[in-house]
């Protein structure tokens, strides 16, 4: 290590700037420009020696020294943000359509937007927050972060601590703010010492040079700042553990009791009720946001009863279901039991669960029911025997009809939305059927000639409500770095780091001054310190170089 | 001080750099690894190829098939044809023949189709199995536990399991009459 020897006897670590103890310039970059005028000194992190520019010999040196480049922290940044923005130029795999013809990303974008969408779903831009090179990115951001405080913070933690009062006379008159008076009496220098200890600044002094300081630890923020990302990207890490996070996302039917998805076939849910309700049309307090926005709900809500299976046998197999919660899950109040949270997070309205027909002669303009049968469409029977004699096989059943391609009839879902039968109405005493199409909206007789027409006469439907089931206990991790990332950002905007030098030259004084930020406050502080002295109020050089 | 004794200092300042450094390092890049593989881990979700098949046991629904249950557990020993789907689901409609057709060939060699039907009607499955004349054991998944399970994403999904019970191959989409042989292939018994 090859070192600078300042002319004050101390020996400088190479890639210091400014003299460690002393402050005098060491480096040419320090010096007077060509043009031989003065220059302000650049007095970032104190002229001290980053480490990284100290040494450059291992391979670990060097990934040391490329993690500790502010350049190359900006640059990850950048790259993640053009990944992130191409990211949202088509959909994310969770946000294909559900209409989509086929919804398989393999098959999905390059279906739809041909070669770039091929190239979209295998460079991984379709799930991106899950693509390696996505969290590679991140991560290396992570590093670098690490990397680059550690690299600052310990060598300024060093030279604020190591600095002495007694500066290099050009040290003091190459700070931005800069005031030299040719005599300054003993009285004066109390004068000013004492309205600097009433503004909290702390005092140190050598030889008669004063160094008044003030606030140093707001030069700590940025680090705590970063100690704060660090802590939420750890706890992103965590999310990776199925103990401490877990998400997935239930649809239970009015009635139904289903499996908790991710409770390893644990816990069942049962639905009761899913309630809907709106604010009331004719109350006069909303009826403008009524009329400017259509019906508006006030609360989505569903009536559920929590079971434990304990039989514990294998999946498919009948549960032995012990209640252990019954409660009401509403948006934003969300159920809590075990480890578990359930939040209402969707609905479905207006799936049939049972449709009433009536069987009538095709002629009789009264349409007398003859009989009468009800088709339960959670489970219907293939026949019904009715009143009359009359027999009904239920041919074909579509829950969410439609005509595909072929114009043959199909159902397009498992969930009777849309649903309509094929009939095979034999009257009484009769072997043959007699063949009827029935829908909402549809009532087909392929013969026309049918002596018994089928009419529906009542349905009954139910809702379904979509619940989020969530473990997390990595919340209050992002809670603890979100807030060291809100202090570190307090300390380093509200409070400044402020330095005021006072050097005696001959039988006066050189007077400087150095912050971080807010030169105003610091000038106002000198105002105010140098008040009812002779001392001469600072100049601001960088100003009068422009 | 003598030079001796900078040297010293000097070495064991540049030592305790080195242990620092690769010690920050090390634990970042343990870190950086260990996300990366938790994520690819997350991506191929529980038991896909390479995994023993998890058990579960089925009520059977068709009636040309004299099961009246289906446990996979019982099946060891045979090659399986793990299959989900629906009726609504075209494709699974398309490769219905082909399994069919397969599964005559390939019945007395050794290989169950197991068809796990996720519609939540029986008479639906009825109809569609009579429709098609399927004679394989289709076992119905009402509550979904099964799907769940095998975390079963788009429809149709294949798994092939071997006669050890150990998930041989996993396939997302409809098969052709060929692909679907080649894979049984890979999951017949020895003779």
């Amino acid at each position: 290590m090859k070192g600078k020897k300042c002319e004050c006897g101390h020996l400088n670590p190479e890639g210091a700037t400014l003299c460690e103890a002393c402050g005098k310039p060491l480096e040419e970059s320090q010096q007077t420009d060509a043009s031989g005028k003065k220059q302000l000194l650049n007095m970032r992190y104190d002229g001290s020696a980053r480490r990284s520019q100290t040494y450059n010999k291992s391979i670990i040196d060097k990934v040391w020294n490329f993690f500790s480049s502010v350049k190359v922290g900006v640059w990850l940044i950048v790259l993640t943000i053009i990944a992130s923005a191409i990211g949202s130029i088509f959909p994310q795999e969770m946000y294909i359509p559900a209409d989509a013809p086929n919804r398989d990303p393999a098959v999905f974008y390059e279906d739809r937007y041909g070669i770039i969408g091929l190239i979209y779903f295998q460079l991984g831009l379709h799930n991106l927050y899950s693509s390696w090179w996505y969290i590679l990115l991140i991560a290396l951001i992570g590093v670098s972060l690490v990397i680059a405080s550690i690299d600052r913070v310990v060598p300024l933690y060093k030279a604020l601590k190591m600095q002495k009062a007694k500066r290099h006379e050009s040290f003091i008159s190459r700070q931005r703010l800069f005031s030299e008076t040719e005599h300054v009496s003993e009285a004066d220098l109390e004068k000013i010492k004492g309205h600097l200890r009433k503004k909290r600044y702390r005092l140190r002094e050598e030889n008669g040079h004063i160094l008044a300081e003030k606030n140093r630890f707001s030069r700590w923020g940025p680090y705590v700042n970063h100690i704060g990302l660090i802590i939420i990207l750890l706890a992103a890490i965590l999310r990776f553990s199925d103990v401490l996070y877990m998400d997935e996302y239930v649809w239970v039917r009015e009635g139904e009791t289903v499996v908790l998805p991710g409770t390893d076939r644990e816990y069942y849910i049962e639905n009761h009720d899913f309630i809907l309700e709106t604010y009331d049309e004719d109350d006069e307090r909303f009826s403008e946001a009524i009329a400017q926005e259509g019906t508006i709900p006030r609360n989505f809500q569903t009536n559920v009863t929590i079971y434990r299976d304990s039989a514990n046998a294998v999946a498919g197999a009948e549960a032995e279901l012990t209640p252990i919660t019954e409660d009401q899950i509403r948006l934003n109040e969300p159920l809590k039991f075990e480890d578990y949270t359930l939040y209402q997070s969707g609905y479905q309205q207006n799936e049939f669960t049972s449709m009433s027909f009536k069987v009538h002669e095709t002629d009789d303009p009264e349409e007398e029911a003859l009989a009468n049968f009800t088709i339960d469409l959670t489970s219907p029977d293939g026949v019904y025997e009715l009143d009359n004699g009359f027999r009904v096989e239920l041919g074909e059943y579509y829950p969410d009809y439609y005509l595909d391609d072929n114009g043959i009839p199909a159902s397009r879902t498992d969930y009777p939305r849309n649903p309509a039968f094929v009939l095979f109405v034999y009257p009484p005493g009769s072997d043959t059927a007699e063949v009827s199409f029935l829908g909402i909206g549809k009532n087909i007789e392929p013969t026309g000639e049918n002596e018994y027409n089928v009419g529906i006469t009542d349905f009954e439907m139910r809702d379904a409500s979509g619940l989020t089931v969530r473990v997390d206990h990595t919340l209050p991790f992002f809670g603890a770095g979100a807030a060291i990332f809100m202090i570190g950002v307090i300390q380093g905007m509200y409070w400044h780091h402020r330095r005021i030098w006072i050097h005696p030259k001959g039988n006066g004084v050189l007077l400087g001054a150095h912050t971080n930020k807010n030169w105003y406050g610091v000038e106002k502080d000198i105002e105010q310190a140098i008040d009812g002295t002779s001392i001469n109020m600072v100049k601001d050089q960088q100003e009068k170089d422009e | 001080m003598g030079l001796e004794e900078v040297k010293q200092k000097k070495k064991r300042k540049k030592r305790g750099r080195f242990v620092f450094r690769v010690s920050i390092i090390g634990a970042l890049l343990g870190a950086v690894v260990f996300t990366l593989v938790s994520n690819i881990q997350a991506d191929n979700t529980i038991y896909r190829a390479g995994d023993q098949a998890p058990d579960f046991k089925l009520q059977q629904i068709n009636e040309s098939n004299e099961r009246e249950s289906v446990q996979l557990s019982d099946l060891e020993g045979k090659g399986v044809m793990l299959n989900f789907w629906g009726t609504w689901c075209k494709p699974c409609e398309r490769e219905m023949p082909y399994m069919q057709e397969l599964y005559g060939k390939y019945k007395d060699k050794g290989i169950e189709i197991v068809a796990v039907s996720l519609d939540s009607t029986e008479l639906v499955v009825d109809r569609f199995v009579d429709r098609h004349n399927l004679t394989f054991p289709v076992p119905h998944d009402t509550t979904e536990e099964v799907r769940d399970l095998y975390k079963v994403g788009p429809l149709p999904s294949t798994f092939f399991i071997n006669p050890e019970g150990e998930i041989v191959e996993y396939v997302e989409g409809a098969l052709t009459l060929e692909s679907l042989e080649g894979h049984l292939q890979n999951i017949l018994p020895e003779a």
